[in-house]
């Protein structure tokens, strides 16, 4: 009978933790490099958290005229005025910088409207105002912060404090990491953004928490064995599922970034660059930073008492 | 471990079979599932308006405008409390940004019998059983003889609340004149209506519609001011106004201060046509006071101009060729057939409180919201192929026990959606993607744990109670750390981003059922019917 295909071996020995120095330098780059790239070359804000308006249009000839388009709505002097083809070579994407009032922001799309006529398809039309885009810079903000000091709690309660600490700081790397790919790319950067990251979050946490579960068990198992050691066993051990897991999410992820349509183009392509570097964090940042922060064996009341709990299941 | 008492093995099929039977209805058009007998269920899923259509309008009531308006009605009740006393008094003034009203007592006699009349406008505010203690104004005294009046943040709380609920039902009744399916207006926070109508297209005029406050009055023009003039000089007589109509160019009109009925008195007002001339206007009829009031002043101003005034603009101004006793009028004003249709509109469904502006917007046209489907089922069904194929590939049989969870998994969130009446977006979509991924994770945790189980030579019953016993804990973790980001997602989250949040919540909490208990009970039967010497895994 067909068993499947193991595709990574059960008894993988890869010295992860062992060649740490390179894994240092390269996360270390993952994270300074996105922030140089924002503070040099900055984030494509959206609407949300610029505020302004966004047209989306569809012209009744095949390719647009793009440089038609930009004439015209350039005459209307509303302020910077981004025009650029969007997924389909008559969808057009008209982006207006926010104007002084919430009236005038209002007046911006009839003008837009006025000079285009009715010759084109007004597929969306986005207005955020300041005062919108203001709250949701703050909400975004907090919801980043308000998620991390859940999960750091969730998990210290869960583990040990080395365990949380060592969480958040994947986490702070995977979340510059897909800043850095917003920053890169110029991708624009609106509310799905931060639900991106969210999700990422979350879902890179999953994997942590799964090898952090296997340190703590092996940690129990092998009193004796080095930290390093205990660390790549650990990893190895989780290793296919690690690997496995990824490759189930990314291929059920790939598809939207390929054919899911401009809508949600961005967001998808940052959920499978999550998909992957969180994958490298579980493996390159979380665990190995538990030799810096030097788990306790034992002693401690989360130990102890998880020992307790795992006699009594054994016993069960 | 692997048994599974009766009653469990009921509930499990049970589970599963009314949540195929809630999504069963998502398969079919709208229109096909109408045509059903009642007892099928027939709820689908709510496509968001990113879906299917719609505008989505944020509005916020302008806060200083509400206070003002409380402001002068509040001065005119101190300046007839005063009068009623017989009290003499001086610098009546109000201050908006202060929220207070102030006024100076001439008389130190009169000050004590003022200051308690004026303390009488107070009242205090709702609570429950108005136990709340509260006033809407604190009137104290001011130096040796002034008296202040201001309003409390429970007398603001309290007329916000009720100027929100009066916005609602009248924007309701100007949506419903459109009449769309479904549209939803609902308050956000505090000074905030948040209005989505599924499927319009024509969304200027729906925002022109709500725009509109709809004050209509009728005022007298002051026949002795030469409005021309009065614009060159500046010099606008006392008691008049300057008022402009909705021309371009507009034409200024010097207009009585004096309100002689104002649109609360309307009881009606209908779109139609002038007789003689076929020109479109509005009909409206008073309630009994307002055409008392409108019959007294026609009498006494026959052959003088009066004029019809919509939120500050003159709609027209004509003369009083003779008393108007029974009540009922028109309003022509070269209006096009949409424009008195909406002006109709406006009128029937009473003035907004205060000034509504668009904060945000959101309109997805119908093409749009199709595209999206199409390319979001394609992305969805490809995935799902994608994710199907690997499982298998990578744990054969066991593989094809997670798939068909999966496939449970799916037509539980569709049935829960369906079920709570919950909207579907794109995000939603995209979230129910990112669960096939979550959901077969916490398979391939359970078989990664069977292998490492067999490995250490268990037996197969063993080995996979082992697995997934030992895998349980881990999936309860991985799981509440997903959904601990996704519920701050739904606290945070508007519409699109929300609809993201319930379908991932929604999927990671079914998955915990398809993913370990449906399997488990295939895995379990399988091995009953099987009796396999080694697991094939």
């Amino acid at each position: 009978m067909f068993t499947g295909i193991h595709f990574i071996p059960a008894d993988t020995k890869i010295g992860f933790v062992r060649l740490r120095t390179i894994s240092w330098v390269i996360s270390a780059l993952l994270t300074v490099v996105p922030l140089l790239l924002v503070w040099k070359v900055g984030l494509n804000f959206g609407i949300d958290f610029q505020g302004g308006t966004l047209i989306e249009i569809q012209t009744k000839e095949s390719v647009a005229d793009l440089a038609d388009i930009r004439a015209k709505v350039h005459g209307l002097n509303l302020g910077e005025v981004q025009i650029q083809e969007f997924g389909a070579p008559n969808d057009v994407l008209i982006r207006v910088a926010a104007q002084p009032t919430e009236k005038e922001q209002q007046d911006s799309i009839a003008k837009v409207k006025q000079v285009l006529g009715d010759q084109v398809e007004y597929r969306r039309i986005e207005v955020v105002g300041p005062t919108i885009s203001s709250e949701l810079i703050a909400g975004g903000t907090v919801a980043v912060v308000i998620a991390m000091i859940a999960i750091l709690l969730y998990i210290w309660f869960r583990f040990e404090w080395q365990f949380a600490v060592a969480a958040i700081a994947s986490l702070v790397h995977d979340v510059t990491g897909t800043i850095g790919l917003y920053s890169a790319l110029q991708l624009e950067f609106n509310l799905s953004s931060i639900a991106a990251i969210l999700t990422i979050i979350g879902y890179s946490l999953n994997d942590k928490v799964v090898i952090f579960d296997r340190i703590r068990e092996n940690l129990r198992k092998y009193k004796k064995m080095p930290l390093t050691e205990l660390l790549d066993l650990s990893i190895n051990e989780t290793l296919s599922r690690t690997v496995l897991t990824h490759v189930t999410t990314f291929l059920a992820m790939m598809p939207f970034v390929l054919v899911g349509g401009e809508a949600i183009f961005g967001f998808a392509l940052a959920m499978v660059w999550g998909i992957v570097i969180g994958a490298y964090s579980s493996i390159y940042v979380a665990a190995p930073l538990q030799l810096i922060l030097g788990v306790k064996r034992d002693g401690s009341m989360a130990s102890a008492l998880a020992r307790t709990k795992a006699q009594a299941r054994a016993r069960a | 471990m692997l048994h599974f008492p009766q009653w469990k093995v009921i509930l499990v099929f049970g589970v599963v079979i009314a949540g195929i039977i809630f999504a069963i209805p998502n398969l079919f058009p709208r229109a096909t599932m109408e045509t059903m007998p009642r007892w099928v269920p027939h709820h689908q899923v709510n496509l968001g308006l990113d879906l299917q259509g719609g505008a989505h309008l944020l509005y916020q009531l302008d806060e200083n405008e509400m206070i003002e308006d409380w402001l002068n009605k509040l001065r005119d009740e101190v300046r007839e409390t005063l009068r009623k006393d017989r009290v003499s008094y001086i610098d009546l003034t109000q201050n908006v940004a202060g929220r207070t009203v102030s006024v100076k007592i001439r008389q130190a006699t009169d000050y004590d019998k003022a200051y308690e009349d004026l303390r009488k406008l107070s009242q205090p505010v709702g609570g429950s059983f108005g136990l709340s203690g509260a006033y809407n104004l604190d009137v104290s005294r001011n130096g040796d003889d002034g008296i202040v009046l201001k309003m409390t943040d429970a007398g603001l709380t309290q007329r916000m609340n009720s100027a929100i609920q009066a916005s609602i039902e009248t924007i309701r009744r100007r949506v419903d004149a459109f009449g769309t399916t479904e549209p939803s207006i609902q308050r956000q926070g505090r000074n905030r209506v948040l209005v989505q109508v599924p499927g319009i297209s024509d969304v200027e005029r729906l925002k022109k519609l709500i725009g509109e406050t709809g004050k209509l009055e009728f005022r007298m023009v002051d026949p002795g001011a030469n409005a021309q003039q009065v614009v060159e000089s500046k010099q606008v007589p006392i008691d008049d106004e300057l008022l402009y109509s909705k021309d371009t160019p507009p034409v200024p009109y010097v207009i009585r201060k004096q309100v002689l009925v104002s649109g609360e008195n309307l009881v009606d007002a209908q779109p139609g046509f002038d007789q003689r001339t076929n020109e479109p206007i509005v009909t409206f009829r008073f309630d009994s006071t307002g055409a008392k009031r409108f019959a007294r002043a026609t009498q006494e101003n026959v052959g003088l101009p009066f004029a019809i005034i919509l939120d500050g603009k003159v709609v027209s101004a004509p003369v009083i060729r003779e008393p108007i006793l029974g009540g009922s009028g028109q309003i022509s004003g070269r209006f096009t057939v949409p424009e008195a249709s909406d002006l109709a509109v406006t009128l029937r469904s009473g003035a907004l409180p205060a000034k509504l502006t668009v904060i945000e917007e959101r309109t997805v046209g119908a093409s749009l919201g199709a595209d999206s489907i199409a390319s979001g089922t394609k992305a969805t069904l490809l995935g799902l192929l994608l994710v199907v194929l690997f499982m298998f590939a990578a744990y054969g049989l066991f593989g094809l026990f997670a798939n068909i969870a999966l496939m449970v998994n799916i037509a539980l969130i569709f049935g829960v959606l369906s079920l709570i009446g919950s909207t579907l977006t794109l995000p939603g979509i995209a979230g129910i993607v990112l669960t096939m991924g979550i959901a077969v994770d916490a398979n391939v945790l359970i078989n990664e744990r069977i292998r490492e189980e067999i490995r250490s030579g268990k037996s197969p019953v063993a080995a996979i109670a082992a697995g997934y016993s030992r895998a349980m804990t881990t999936i309860i973790d991985s799981n509440v750390t997903t959904l601990i980001s996704t519920l701050v997602l739904f606290w945070l989250g508007s519409g699109a981003v929300r609809g993201f949040a319930v379908t991932l919540t929604i999927g990671i909490l079914a998955s915990m059922f398809t993913a370990v208990t449906l399997t488990r009970l295939m895995v379990s039967y399988w091995l009953r019917w099987a009796r396999p010497v080694l697991i094939p895994i």
